[in-house]
């Protein structure tokens, strides 16, 4: 109990922009009509790639001898990347097929 | 420099959020896209040049994995095919949340050599943990779901019993962690039992419902995502990890409302393993019908639907589609496409692949319109969809999927089903459409019947 009352005392900023968020991402989608329902997700998929940043700060801030950490942040780095790179390309593929008439 | 950076961020964020919001519409859809994509590449910008507190920059590594990485990803964006599209967001989805699951396995066991630490970011990187392993099989079984190396038949026996004990273990020994602080061993027991539970999980849900699942597990890999960027005090990440979870969640629900059924009945795989029905219809018989009538039927109609299916997307059929009504609209028959919202394996998944054969917008009916159209139907085809056009929903209370909205389909004059077999549909459930008497059984590859109907009307045409 005391972990959660320092939590929040501690992160209220984060907390604010988190409850700001959850929000803004149910205004935003709300209004998608169905067609838009598989590129909007592919595109979602993209952006929560966004992860790969804490990988890219993880390996930059291990010392060069924490072979653990390197590893592990390289792949999660590899990964992460087919994730962003390859979602976006996938939704603009998608999205293409949309705008040719 | 700090300042500079956050405003970068600040930017990227704005960026993701006009980003999801030009998704959300067909014509800005696509630089909506190119937008997010630009916001992300302002954030791993920043995150290579930012200052760090200590380490030794590795760049080597990081640049190796980016190029590596972004390779990849172009490579087999380009190489996927249009049908394969679901699976690819999975599988992708999947990597996003191994990518979670690495990052906080890695700063879990640093935590281990610290002197001291906070147990808000411990207990922070352990729910990362927790939800990226989650994410990461379950977008694993879901994919192989989709692609079919999975089958739906495999199931555990009392499936829910054992979620719910893997998941009680689980918040168990994370408990447990939290108090003690010892094991390093227990960190790593925590991640095996999570990714078991993704499996449990994902493996317990109806093929048919997959589209749910991967919603699901998006929203998943961006709540993961969020809460390593807590670890990091990143904004960026939390804004668009969050973003991506109330999408996600939102989206969900949406899909569900689509169903007419609550997310626990998804979950509980309320779908595909009742039998119960089959009996019933068993011994009816059904009425067949030969390709020369069957396009002197629709030579002389006033409107045509065509009701495209996950069958359509497996037999590459749209652009069959598309020739028939070309030719159709010469006689002066009008087409159009109902696409139910479910229809294929992803909400949306038609309009795609009609998008792709060049198939004009404005002929793609939801199901609303849809239904109004049917009533002045003469012919509807059917091709490859089954559960959606299940009449059972409407006037069956013994069904499974009663209550969930349907194409009414027998309000049309006459329907012509393009089916492989007599075998039911991918959630197994009965159809009893297939033995009304207005409807007309096509039997084959719903290419090749397709193929025969346009060389048959060519000639009458």
């Amino acid at each position: 109990m005391n972990l959660i009352i320092e939590i929040l005392i501690n992160q209220l900023t984060i907390l604010f922009a988190l409850i700001m968020a959850v929000f803004l991402g149910f205004e935003l989608i709300s209004k998608v009509p169905t067609v838009l329902h598989t590129p909007l997700m592919s595109g979602a998929n993209a952006i929560s790639g966004v992860v790969i940043i804490g990988a890219i700060i993880l390996v930059r801030s291990s010392g060069s001898e924490d072979y653990l950490s390197l590893f592990f942040g390289s792949l999660a780095i590899l990964l992460g990347t087919i994730n962003v790179v390859g979602g976006h390309a996938v939704t603009n593929r998608m999205l293409q097929m949309f705008r040719k008439k | 420099m700090t300042a500079l950076i956050n405003l970068v961020y600040l930017i990227s964020v704005t960026l993701f959020i006009i980003g999801l919001q030009r998704l959300s519409s067909p014509k800005t859809a696509s630089s909506g896209n190119l937008i997010a994509a630009l916001g992300m590449g302002f954030g791993v910008l920043i995150a290579l040049i930012s200052p760090v507190e200590s380490g030794d920059g590795n760049y080597f590594f990081i640049s190796g994995a980016l190029i590596l990485g972004g390779g990849i990803g172009l490579l087999v964006s380009t190489r996927v095919i249009m049908t394969k599209m679901p699976e690819m967001v999975s599988l992708f989805n999947g990597l996003g949340g191994a990518c979670a699951l690495l990052i906080s396995i890695a700063e879990l066991l640093n935590f281990h050599y610290l002197e001291t630490f906070e147990l808000a970011s411990y207990l922070t990187t352990l729910l990362a943990l927790l939800i990226g392993s989650i994410a990461f099989s379950g977008s694993l079984v879901a994919y192989g779901k989709l692609s079919g190396k999975i089958k739906d038949s495999w199931k555990l026996p009392r499936a829910n019993m054992i979620n719910m004990g893997l998941l009680l273990t689980l918040m168990g020994i994370s408990f447990y962690q939290l108090q003690t602080l010892e094991s390093m061993e227990l960190v790593i027991l925590i991640a095996i039992l999570s990714l078991l539970y993704g499996i449990t999980f994902v493996l317990n849900v109806g093929g048919a419902d997959m589209p749910v699942i991967i919603s699901i597990l998006n929203a998943l890999t961006g709540v993961s995502a969020a809460l390593a960027g807590i670890i990091y005090d990143n904004m960026i990440m939390l804004m668009g990890g969050i973003l991506v979870g109330s999408s996600g969640a939102i989206l969900t629900i949406l899909m569900c409302q689509a169903m007419n059924r609550s997310l626990i009945n998804v979950l509980a795989g309320g779908f595909g393993g009742e039998v119960g029905i089959a009996a019933q219809v068993g011994d009816q018989t059904v009425k067949e019908v030969n390709i020369m009538d069957a396009s002197i039927m629709l030579r002389y109609s006033t409107n045509v639907v065509i009701v495209p299916g996950y069958g359509m997307a497996v037999a590459q059929a749209q652009k069959i589609c598309k020739e028939l009504e070309d030719l159709l609209e010469e006689v002066e028959v009008n087409v159009r496409y109902a696409i139910h919202p479910v229809a294929g394996r992803m909400p949306g998944h038609m309009n795609v692949l009609l998008a792709e054969a060049d198939v004009d917008y404005a002929k793609l009916l939801d199901l609303d319109d849809a239904n109004k159209f049917l009533k002045e139907t003469d012919v509807a085809i059917v091709v490859g969809a089954n559960d959606v056009v299940n009449p059972s929903a409407l006037d069956d209370p013994g069904s499974p999927i009663f209550g969930m909205p349907v194409l009414e389909i027998l309000k049309g004059k006459h329907v012509i089903v393009l089916k492989r077999s007599m075998s039911s549909g991918y959630s197994g459930i009965e159809n009893p459409l297939f033995f009304h008497e207005k409807t007309s059984m096509l039997f084959g590859d719903a290419k090749k019947s397709l193929n025969n109907l346009l060389d048959e009307l060519k000639t009458t045409v």
